[in-house]
């Protein structure tokens, strides 16, 4: 069987009176981005802390890439790059410095530092800011820098703690290319976000967690499934009769929308739309607009979140860093 | 054998690091310098014609092994405020999340720190020369004193580096910046404990940094304004003995801080 790049079961994190991980258990899979989502203070960045070993947890095993952080923490970070959730950067260095100096941590001679830097920068269209100081940066490029900086010595493993939080959309969607340029190179990453529309774009598996627990677990598909079924939306056109509409459809009007949304049934969305498109044509009704919706992540998260309320209490995400 | 080198290696980088920002923002060590240059012109020139010492001698020489002794002292704010940016910008998060020594990193930093108090002790003592100070001892002796100098400095930084990573919120470094003023004032640097009151004098001379400029009076052959009491005769070796408690001390507690941060 081949060592899966992170196993965590157990794991108990007490903050005083705030249990920031909960009977935590992960699994992330070889090749694959796997999310952790939930809300602030849910506890993603105690459980990347630990996994990187900047934490020690109370109870539970970690195993990544195959070494227990506890007995061979050198061995763990070793095999992973972590960029945490505030750009980690000498701001006072230049931004191909920076990669330079941690290539050169990492055991590279200065050439081999020098060459790896130049080639980062490259990947992540950073070449023309190599030589000017990182405080000039713009929110986007630090975050790219930071991730490449966490690139430096291919690592098995790549965490990423909220990559694109506070990031404005440009940014975000410059972020995204970059994380999706690392998973393509082959680097299993594991990233940490508040952000349903970041999970459901980059992650294979998703796993949900609120106040140290893990909540459900899956892909976006399988989640958005979990809250119930899709649903067919069929807008009428103008001074159509929208209850003869609704009638044919078997499913219920909205007059100020002038819609009508039919539940799917257990054969899924795509066999429901086939069925209202052959009613309507059977009926000889218009339709002026016809669609497909299925659950966002955004509603799957709250009906999740919702069964397990945050404690009052709880220390806000960041705090403990 | 092979770990030490490796990790004075990472330390050395770190060295380089901390030492590249000096030359980008050289205002900060700029300004550190000035500030003792200050000193010695507002106490030498300013203040100098009221202030007596007993035993005799002139006040100038007696000021400027103070003035040493004290910006040994001050370099610990830089230290710590160094430290402090570092772990409240997630830098030394990323450094502890490498496959390297923890000690590459405080180490780093007391190579660059070292070297930023040498060139000022260089300063200082050229400054010093220009206004009239002169060291009358022996070579062996004069270099005996840099290095106690050093050797206190030493004892700050890592003091510096440990309030740095326990402390770390604005708060902390502001504290230790007003501190620093009473603490260093409070010995024998500026003024005689002898012309203290009896009880605010016997706490100055046992102020650490008593010990090293007694020390350093002694070794260049400048006024010590002491007729009695334990530096009379225990000045070296008190001049030894204070960094290396501190040292032994908060090296450990260093470590655990640094171990613990992101507790």
């Amino acid at each position: 069987m081949p060592v899966l790049p992170l196993v965590a079961h157990g794991l108990r994190k007490r903050y005083g009176d705030t249990l920031a991980l909960d009977e935590f258990d992960l699994e992330v899979l070889p090749g694959s981005v796997h999310a952790l989502l939930g809300p602030n203070g849910a506890g993603k960045s105690t459980a990347v802390n630990v996994f990187a070993t900047l934490t020690r947890c109370d109870e539970g095993e970690v195993h990544v890439a195959g070494h227990d952080v506890r007995r061979e923490p050198a061995a763990v970070r070793a095999a992973v790059g972590l960029v945490g959730q505030h750009a980690a950067l000498d701001e006072v260095l230049f931004g191909g410095e920076n990669l330079v100096m941690f290539g050169r941590l990492y055991g590279l001679s200065k050439a081999a530092a020098r060459e790896r830097a130049d080639e980062l920068l490259r990947t992540f269209g950073l070449s023309d800011a190599a030589d000017r100081k990182v405080s000039t940066y713009s929110g986007g490029m630090r975050r790219r820098l930071d991730i490449a900086a966490g690139l430096i010595r291919r690592p098995a493993l790549l965490f990423l703690d909220e990559p694109t939080t506070g990031l404005d959309p440009r940014a975000r969607n410059e972020v995204w290319q970059a994380v999706r340029r690392i998973v393509d190179a082959g680097t299993t990453v594991l990233l940490t976000t508040q952000y349903l529309d970041e999970a459901d774009q980059l992650a294979d598996r998703i796993t949900v967690m609120d106040a140290g627990r893990v909540v459900a677990e899956g892909t976006a598909q399988e989640l958005k499934r979990r809250v119930g079924g899709d649903r067919v939306l069929v807008t009428a056109p103008a001074h159509a009769d929208l209850d003869r509409l609704a009638a044919v459809l078997g499913g219920v009007g909205d007059p100020e929308l002038r819609q009508v949304t039919v539940e799917a049934g257990p054969g899924g969305g795509a066999s429901a739309l086939t069925a209202a498109v052959r009613a309507l044509d059977a009926a000889g009704v218009e339709a002026e607009d016809i669609l497909l919706r299925r659950p966002t992540l955004d509603e799957v998260f709250l009906h999740l979140t919702a069964a397990h309320p945050a404690p009052v209490s709880s220390r806000p995400e960041g705090a403990h860093r | 054998m092979n770990a030490v080198a490796t990790t004075l290696r990472q330390s050395w980088v770190i060295t380089l690091r901390d030492l590249k920002h000096w030359q980008r923002e050289p205002w900060t060590p700029i300004f550190g310098i000035a500030f003792s240059v200050m000193l010695v012109l507002m106490f030498g020139f300013l203040m100098g014609g009221a202030i007596g010492l007993p035993g005799g001698g002139d006040y100038l020489p007696y000021l400027l092994p103070g003035i040493f002794a004290l910006s040994m002292m001050f370099g610990i704010e830089a230290t710590m405020s160094a430290v402090a940016n570092d772990s409240k910008k997630g830098v030394t998060d990323r450094f502890r999340s490498l496959p390297i020594s923890s000690a590459a990193v405080p180490l780093g930093r007391a190579g660059a720190d070292l070297m930023n108090s040498a060139a000022e002790l260089a300063v200082l003592m050229v400054g010093g020369f220009l206004i009239g100070w002169r060291a009358t001892g022996s070579l062996g002796a004069t270099v005996l004193a840099v290095v106690l100098l050093l050797w206190l400095r030493f004892a700050m930084l890592v003091l510096g580096v440990f309030l740095g990573l326990a402390f770390r919120g604005e708060g902390g470094v502001t504290a230790v910046q007003v501190l620093v003023w009473p603490v260093g004032f409070l010995s024998n640097v500026l003024v005689a404990p002898e012309s203290m009151p009896a009880w605010l004098g016997a706490v100055a001379q046992w102020n650490p940094i008593s010990a090293t400029a007694a020390a350093c009076r002694e070794l260049f052959g400048n006024p010590t304004g002491i007729t009695g009491g334990v530096l009379a005769d225990h000045a070296l070796l008190l001049a030894v003995l204070w960094p290396a408690a501190l040292v032994l001390v908060f090296v450990p507690l260093t470590a655990h801080a640094y171990r613990r941060l992101s507790r």
